[in-house]
């Protein structure tokens, strides 16, 4: 539909879509700054679904809202690279901004009553996405919104387009949204979240949609959600992240078969899975709380929760590689990505 | 020191044909319309087990609870906890057998009270020991919950999600009750501390020989917890029985839709087609028949004409399911 593809587009096809390097947010709080993220490094090929993973409060969403310009007025962003295809996100005009943010980039929220607005029919939405940045006929624009509420399973779409946010199903209201960020065609989509407020059946749904959708328009996508289950069944990439930093990044299976930093695997024991845990059984649970991000952090974060801390754990531990494209935090690294040290530490029933 | 009686009934808790039904709208333009949330559910829990209770949001799951604790008033049926009817029981002596932990810690607490006034409220509203025994028995309570001393004189707004889940738990058995609602405790939490809670509920449980309602929509954490489970429906229980008949043997069609929903932390499985359609039926205007006709893959046209009975699998009825072709 859109009048160039996505090849066409790009200056250097070879590289990421998106490449982060060193990106900081600080928000001043009543108490002092509050270093929200601090120095993560990654990035999005083409096409690929990279999970963000972590905590409330590990910083995935401002890192977010950090690229798609929506941060709060008074928070400070730092980046050595910011690049999304080409152009600097750190030094682009608010105009220039305005112009990617839908059309080349788009967001999809938690919750999508909120990010809906309730005075205008889902039609309107819809098709001023499209018609904002590409100068389309109303009936073009309205052609695409029908096709588009059809394809993400919405029947009797025709109608729909004419009824308003309140009138949808949770679920449904989720659909729209997914159909509005994909109106432009955009080359990256960041969903924040999306299915957690959702029925369990209705997020399979809309999680097989997304996978669905993705592959057929080639679109690449940074999904945010703290659950892992989720993110073992969508992910290409995944980056944990801890206390604002990216701890550890690896594809998908070497993430949940060989997880090389001590939280990752933390979480991983930690959840009750079927086969795995025996029912009423003690969880293995992860000590203690997140340091305060207020303070500044010394060493390693997460060294005062972790069973192999000592006293190396006070200096911050590099990025280390422990297998191509595997990359953990932690200076016991390649210890941990011994399959035999893991094997050791897992639950046997 | 336990304040509970000897339990003399068998079961600890036993719903017979619950129902509630809310009136909605009505005014001078529109005529009213009734709403069923909870339908002729029959539920029996024995002393010292856990009953899981699944169902999606709308399904009527914290109607029933509020209903057993009193907050809600049923439309039809009987609520016996300990063989004893509830349903003219006041209040307060309902309270010390049955107490609720909330899915929000944040909002579950009052703010302006320091921690050791919220858990001791109980103690005083029931008028037990002088003052200085309530602290000594609020002290010993945070103790249970892992909560450090000086957690009694901080306020919730200074603690974690789940040190106030911890409190939310020390206040709901401070009474010594018999049984414990658990509505989505761990919703709320962050997987690592979840965890934490988890471990807790269970130690409690059999330090205390509590029995739990637990509510929740995370599989993993019901299979984890729950000796037997109900799947409720639009109001409606669809299957019950033990732990592994549910997990093993799925009988009804939205048990096995919930079942494969649930994403377990394996990666290469993708997300299964569930094959539910899109349309969440609407609580209000409930379909004929049975009321997951419309998105279960096994509908015939009997299903739409007439509800399923929820009947026995077997004679030591061990398990129950509402579906025609079960």
């Amino acid at each position: 539909m859109s009048n160039l593809s996505s090849a066409e587009r790009s200056t250097a096809p070879a590289s990421p879509l998106l490449s982060v390097k060193q990106l900081r947010v600080d928000l001043p709080v009543a108490k002092g700054t509050l270093h929200a993220v601090r120095g993560i490094d990654f990035h999005v090929e083409r096409g690929e679904m990279l999970c963000l993973v972590g905590e409330s409060g590990c910083g995935k969403s401002m890192t977010s809202l950090a690229l798609m310009g929506l941060l709060p007025r008074k928070a400070q962003i730092n980046a050595d690279c910011l690049n999304f295809d080409g152009v600097d996100l750190l030094t682009v005009s608010e105009r220039e901004r305005s112009n990617l943010r839908g059309s080349r980039m788009a967001m999809i929220f938690q919750e999508p009553m909120t990010a809906l607005n309730p005075a205008y029919t889902l039609g309107n939405q819809l098709c001023e996405a499209l018609r904002r940045h590409q100068r389309v006929s109303r009936k073009a624009a309205h052609d695409r919104a029908v096709y588009l509420l059809e394809r993400v399973g919405i029947s009797a779409a025709t109608e729909r387009m004419r009824q308003y946010p309140h009138q949808l199903s949770g679920g449904l209201r989720q659909r729209v949204m997914i159909a509005m960020a994909l109106m432009c065609e955009p080359d990256l989509i960041i969903a924040d979240e999306p299915t957690t407020a959702l029925d369990v059946t209705i997020q399979a749904q809309i999680l097989h949609l997304l996978r669905d959708l993705q592959q057929e328009f080639g679109t690449a996508i940074i999904f945010i959600t703290h659950d892992l289950g989720v993110v073992a069944r969508i992910a290409d990439r995944v980056a944990v992240m801890y206390a604002g930093e990216v701890i550890e990044t690896a594809s998908a299976q070497a993430l949940f078969h060989a997880p090389s930093h001590p939280y990752t695997q933390g979480l991983l024991r930690c959840i009750p899975t079927p086969g795995k845990t025996l029912p009423g059984s003690r969880l293995q649970a992860i000590p203690g709380v997140v340091p305060s991000l207020i303070d500044k952090v010394e060493g390693c974060a997460f060294c005062n929760r972790c069973d192999q801390a000592d006293q190396r754990c006070h200096t911050t531990p590099p990025l280390q590689t422990v297998a191509g494209g595997h990359l953990s935090r932690c200076h016991f690294a390649h210890q941990l990505a011994n399959p035999a040290t893991i094997n050791a530490q897992e639950v046997t029933l | 020191m336990s304040s509970a009686a000897i339990p003399r009934d068998p079961l600890a808790l036993e719903l017979c044909a619950l129902s509630k039904t809310f009136t909605l709208g009505g005014g001078m333009l529109h005529k009213s319309r009734s709403l069923q949330a909870v339908k002729d559910v029959s539920l029996r829990v024995p002393h010292g087990q856990v009953m899981g209770l699944v169902g999606e949001s709308g399904c009527g799951k914290s109607t029933l609870a509020k209903m057993l604790l009193g907050l809600t008033k049923p439309s039809g049926g009987d609520v016996l906890i300990n063989g004893k009817a509830i349903v003219n029981a006041n209040q307060k002596a309902l309270a010390r057998h049955i107490q609720p932990i909330f899915q929000d810690p944040y909002s579950s607490l009052n703010p302006r009270q320091r921690i050791a006034q919220i858990v001791g409220l109980p103690l005083r509203i029931h008028a037990i020991g002088t003052a200085k025994e309530q602290a000594v028995k609020v002290e010993e309570m945070l103790d249970m919950v892992g909560l450090p001393k000086r957690a009694a004189q901080q306020y919730p707004g200074q603690m974690s999600g789940g040190q106030r889940q911890r409190v939310a738990i020390a206040r709901a058995l401070i009474m010594r009750p018999d049984l414990v609602i658990c509505d989505e405790p761990t919703s709320a939490l962050d997987v690592s501390v979840q965890a934490q809670i988890l471990n807790l509920l269970l130690d409690l449980k059999d330090e205390f020989g509590l029995t739990y309602l637990f509510i929740s929509h995370d599989l993993a954490v019901v299979e984890h917890l729950a000796d037997r489970l109900a799947v409720m429906y639009l109001g409606r229980i669809v299957e019950e029985g033990t732990r592994e008949q549910i997990f093993t043997a799925p009988r009804h069609p939205y048990t096995q839709a919930l079942l494969a929903s649930a994403l377990t932390p394996e990666p290469g499985l993708g997300v299964p087609d569930i094959g539910l359609g899109a349309g969440q039926p609407d609580p209000s205007r409930p379909p004929s028949g049975c009321a997951f006709h419309p998105r279960c893959p096994m509908a015939q046209p009997e299903c739409a004409q007439q509800a399923p009975a929820l009947s026995a699998l077997d004679q030591n009825n061990q398990g129950r399911v509402a579906c025609h072709f079960a």
